[in-house]
């Protein structure tokens, strides 16, 4: 029974993670209709950019509470502003090209900046510095599940209250929604169409780099690659959901976590990657417009 | 009335609840040119996609009855299957093959005509040779018939708006169909080039094939037509001659406050 | 020419990328000796860089733009490329390709062993890049796993020729149907899917079989690979390491020749234009007769035949693999030498493989950059020149005017 609720606590985390980078695909999908393949090199660019910061902060011995604030503002600005650039260099220009240009433009968007970490930090693991220490009142349960793990179950719940009050409520948050339902009508009532396009690459960038920061504190170490894999498992995530539903997002997201949890807990731990992928595949075959996603026809 | 190449029975589609035409009923005779008119957003299009097998009508019946032999049921069969049955279809928004020359354009019509795979690409066979000049040959042909020879390594996209729609039918026609579905094949042209189409239809026509098409040019409806269907709202509300669909009252009102180019 | 409007737009451009690299590219952490190292030099190469490149592309459009201009205003039809007119006109084209085919049987003579061995490579990619050509440049279908069926190839030898000592030859042919095989058997039920999604899955599945092939120790022996792969024998004679080289080059010339020959036939038959017609537009392909899921099936098959058959030599060259060889990297640098070429393009993609290749090869400077190269390569072809280096030229014909003929 402990085990079981500790692979539930690990799957609760990994979940709410994914969710949150599943949202970044999961908008920008509902927007552009593009699987922004470099999204997952966003989330590991703010990874990398809370280390750099929180490592130089508390080697020049800030506090720690400080230091936890400063990396996440770091990370998020970083990613987002990342983000907004890609877009408008990588994506931009290619609205009005085939699907396809596009994509392969997002993957050597992916690429491209997979190796311009490599160069400009390392091809190593570095350890990220610890940013959620252990608290005493945790003790009596610290074998199923630690202080880190309920930081992050309650950051990601935080961030995505925000954004749904951003999006149900908010100016920009309704321009979204009527961007996704029909650009060229959103364009006729007079939404700018780029700045919404820009922002929805902007929050969906900074949620992503937040999961970052997260995952790799808790992990404890970090490397260039750990974009590609999360990537790919967040997209999954958002397929799983149905591709374009924010909610659909989340509920994938948790849904993949659990999953994975569970299997590697009680199947094999060899194959971890192997079920994401595999769930991957069977969803897109059986059912690709997942779980809450609105079933398509194109229109002739 | 002859016998008919087309019959459909209680025809609908819905989209996620919406629904886009409703229990439609129409039929198309041996060497007729019947038109489906209607104003825009009526369904006419959904019509022509249930029909071609694009999309999977929700309920009724599609049947083809070929010149020679058992009639066919439509229903569920891929596009791919219909085409191969003898009805051929264009698109309102044109759908040609861009970066393709017009001569390839035709050619791909001869595709479900022809056999030749990959061994007979490969190396050359006699049978495939031949084949392909047949189909080189009457591509050829038809782009003559329609006025395009002059443009046959020319790439699709750089022909005119009006060559593009004419090409939309050659490519149609190289699939042997006895059924033509042109779906607003004057949109967008001149009135040159509207009543060279009229002649080319006629000519299409008394070659043989039956012609259903969808049209918003009333002068051309009414010079082509044997008899012509009215849609609105995914109904048909009217069907007749020419002469008794422009004295309808009820068809007179689905067109108030629509431009009728008449 | 230029406003001074545009180069403080420029400016801006520079000074943007300065605050957007400067966490990961000016600073530098060493967590373990708790030392922060400030590459304040690197701030100045991006200013410069990116004030450089934007005024490039700053110009790029300007000249564009003018060029549209003149286009719209006197209706002249564009000169054709140089290139173009070579490759479509037998009288250069054959004596070029003569030229080529004698510089390729003399390379051995002329560079070093050290050279031809990178040679063998580069024509690896050839192969591998025609192979995928078929299936991303003619049928449209975006294959990010297509490593997957070259990884099909190089174990089935390794593993024949390790348990049974099945040799070369023998294995080549049977490589190639594995591959096609498992191209069947993964095609059915993915080539339904719409591009994007259809990428995504063909990534998924190369990913599978490479996590498989790390796993399974009983069948792959793990990370830790498959080793001592024979080399191919020639009539049971042992070459001699240079020997085995120069047959391997001389093998893969062949092979290159046999492709070429073959997917150009396969362009210009009714397959051919079946799976242009595919990539041009699925829904009209399939209202004039074509049957969607055989025709990309076929495409995918044979794809894959030649990357099962490359893999097999790429087992044979190497003596030795593990799954490592086999990411998606892998892949995604078979995908940048066809774009990079020119999709359905097949001089198109000989000299992106070429280019990409040896580039870096021989540039050893540049190679630590190579990865970032092709990624960026993916990106600026797509925006500034989508249709590669070598744009796809389709034959044309010609006919004697009927006298009698309808037409005008
Ligand atoms: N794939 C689809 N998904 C959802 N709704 C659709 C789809 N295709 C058509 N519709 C809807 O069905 C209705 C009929 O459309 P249709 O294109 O058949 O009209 P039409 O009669 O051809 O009009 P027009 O003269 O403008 O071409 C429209 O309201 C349209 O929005
Ligand atoms: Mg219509």
């Amino acid at each position: 029974m402990e085990y079981f609720i500790e692979l539930l606590f690990s799957g609760l985390t990994k979940g709410s993670i994914y969710a949150l980078i599943a949202l970044g695909y999961t908008m920008v999908y509902g927007i552009i209709g593009l699987i922004n393949f470099a999204h997952g090199e966003i989330y590991m660019i703010g990874a990398f950019t809370s280390f750099v910061v929180a490592t130089v902060l508390s080697i020049y011995g800030f506090p720690l509470l400080s230091i936890v604030v400063l990396a996440g503002i770091a990370a998020a600005v970083w990613s987002a502003s990342y983000g907004y650039t890609i877009e408008k260099i990588a994506y931009r220009p290619l609205r009005h090209a085939p699907r396809l240009s596009a994509l392969i433009s997002a993957i050597g968007m992916s690429i491209f900046l997979q190796n311009y970490v490599l160069l400009a930090q390392s091809s190593d693991f570095q350890p990220f510095p610890e940013l959620i220490p252990e608290f005493e009142f945790m003790e009596p349960f610290a074998h199923i599940v630690g202080s880190a793990e309920i930081a992050i179950l309650l950051t990601t719940a935080v961030a995505m209250v925000a954004l749904t009050i951003l999006i149900k409520f908010s100016r920009i948050g309704k321009a979204m929604r009527a961007t996704s339902q029909d650009r060229t009508m959103a364009m006729l009532v007079g939404i700018n169409v780029n700045r919404v396009i820009s922002m929805t690459f902007i929050i969906g960038s900074a949620l992503a780099a937040i999961g970052g920061m997260l995952i790799a504190s808790h992990i404890g170490s970090i490397h260039f690659f750990i974009g590609f894999i999360a990537g790919i498992k967040a997209f999954t995530a958002a397929v799983l959901g149905g591709i374009g539903s924010i909610p659909g997002a989340v509920l994938g997201g948790f849904v993949l976590g659990l999953t994975e949890s569970f299997a590697t807990g009680y199947v094999s731990s060899d194959y971890e990657d192997v079920f994401a992928f595999s769930l991957l595949v069977l969803i897109l075959i059986f059912k690709p417009s997942g779980l809450l996603g609105r079933v398509e026809t194109e229109k002739v | 009335m002859s016998e008919p190449v087309l019959k459909v029975d209680n025809l609908s589609m819905d989209f996620g609840g919406i629904r886009a035409m409703s229990e439609l009923d129409l039929e198309v005779c041996k060497g007729e040119i019947v038109a489906l008119i209607g104003p825009n957003g009526a369904g006419k299009t959904t019509f022509f996609n249930c029909v071609t097998g694009i999309y999977n009508p929700t309920g009724g019946d599609v049947h083809l009855h070929p010149p020679s032999g058992e009639p066919v049921r439509l229903n569920g069969l891929k596009p791919n299957k219909v085409t191969e049955q003898g009805m051929a279809r264009t698109f309102q928004n044109i759908r040609l093959f861009q970066n393709m020359t017009v001569l390839e354009n035709v050619m791909i019509g001869r595709h479900c005509r022809t056999r030749s795979y990959i061994a007979g690409a490969v190396f050359k066979t006699k049978a495939t040779r031949r084949e392909e000049q047949e189909t080189v040959d009457k591509s050829y042909h038809i782009l003559e018939q329609v006025g395009l020879a002059d443009a046959v390594n020319d790439f699709a996209q750089n022909l005119s708006y009006g060559a593009q729609r004419r090409l939309e039918i050659a490519r149609a026609l190289a699939t042997d169909p006895f059924l033509l579905l042109l779906d607003e094949p004057a949109a967008g042209m001149n009135p040159q080039e509207t009543s060279e189409l009229d002649e080319l239809i006629k000519r299409i026509r008394d070659g043989g094939l039956s012609i259903l098409l969808i049209e918003h040019d009333m002068k051309l409806v009414m010079s082509l037509s044997d008899r012509i269907f009215v849609m609105d709202y995914g109904k048909k509300i009217a069907q007749g001659t020419p002469e008794e669909i422009s004295a309808n009252p009820v068809v007179i009102k689905a067109y108030l406050g629509e431009d009728i180019d008449a | 020419m230029f406003q001074f409007q545009e180069l403080k737009k420029s400016l801006l451009v520079s000074l943007w990328f300065a605050f957007l690299t400067f966490p990961l590219l000016v600073i530098k952490v060493d967590p373990i000796e708790r030392t922060v190292l400030w590459r304040w030099d690197n701030m100045l190469y991006v200013v410069l860089g990116s004030f450089a490149i934007s005024i490039l592309v700053r110009v790029f459009n300007v000249q564009k733009e003018r060029r549209r201009d003149r286009r719209a205003s006197n209706h002249t039809i564009d000169r054709e490329p140089l290139m173009q007119v070579v490759l479509r006109e037998p009288r250069y084209l054959y004596p070029l390709a003569g030229a080529a085919l004698l510089f390729a049987l003399l390379f051995p003579s002329l560079f070093s062993i050290y050279q031809t061995n990178i040679m063998i490579t580069a024509l690896m990619y050839v192969v591998l890049g025609l192979g995928l050509n078929i299936v991303v440049g003619l049928a449209g279908l975006l294959d990010l796993g297509y490593v997957a069926f070259y990884a099909v190839g190089a174990y089935s030898y390794a593993l024949l020729n390790f348990h049974f000592d099945v040799g070369f030859w023998i294995a080549l042919p049977i490589g190639a149907l594995l591959a096609a095989l498992f191209g069947i058997l993964l095609g059915f039920p993915v080539l339904r899917l719409r591009g994007d999604y259809l990428a995504i899955v063909t990534l998924g599945f190369g990913e599978i079989i490479r996590l498989i092939l790390e796993n399974w120790n009983a069948f792959s022996q793990g990370p830790s690979g498959i080793s001592n792969i024979s080399r191919p024998g020639l009539f049971g004679i042992d070459l001699s390491l240079e020997g085995s080289i120069l047959y391997m080059y001389y093998l893969m010339i062949a092979v290159v020749i046999f492709t070429i020959f073959v997917v150009n036939r396969l362009q210009d038959s009714r397959i051919g234009r079946a799976w242009i017609a595919l990539r041009e537009d699925e829904i009209a392909c399939q209202a004039m007769g074509i049957d969607k899921t055989r025709t990309k099936l076929t495409a995918f098959a044979l794809g894959a035949t030649w990357a099962g058959m490359v893999g097999v030599i790429f087992a044979a060259k190497t003596t030795f693999i593990n799954p490592a060889s086999f990411t998606f990297l892998e892949s995604a640098i078979i995908l940048c030498i066809v774009v990079l070429g020119g999709m359905g393009s097949i001089f198109g993609v000989i000299v992106g493989a070429l280019i990409l290749i040896l580039l870096p090869e021989h540039l050893r400077a540049l190679s630590e950059y190579r990865m970032l190269a092709f990624g960026g390569v993916l990106v600026v072809m797509m925006i500034f020149r989508p249709q590669g280096i070598v744009a796809n030229i389709r034959r044309s014909y010609h006919f004697e005017k009927k006298p009698g003929g309808e037409g005008q």
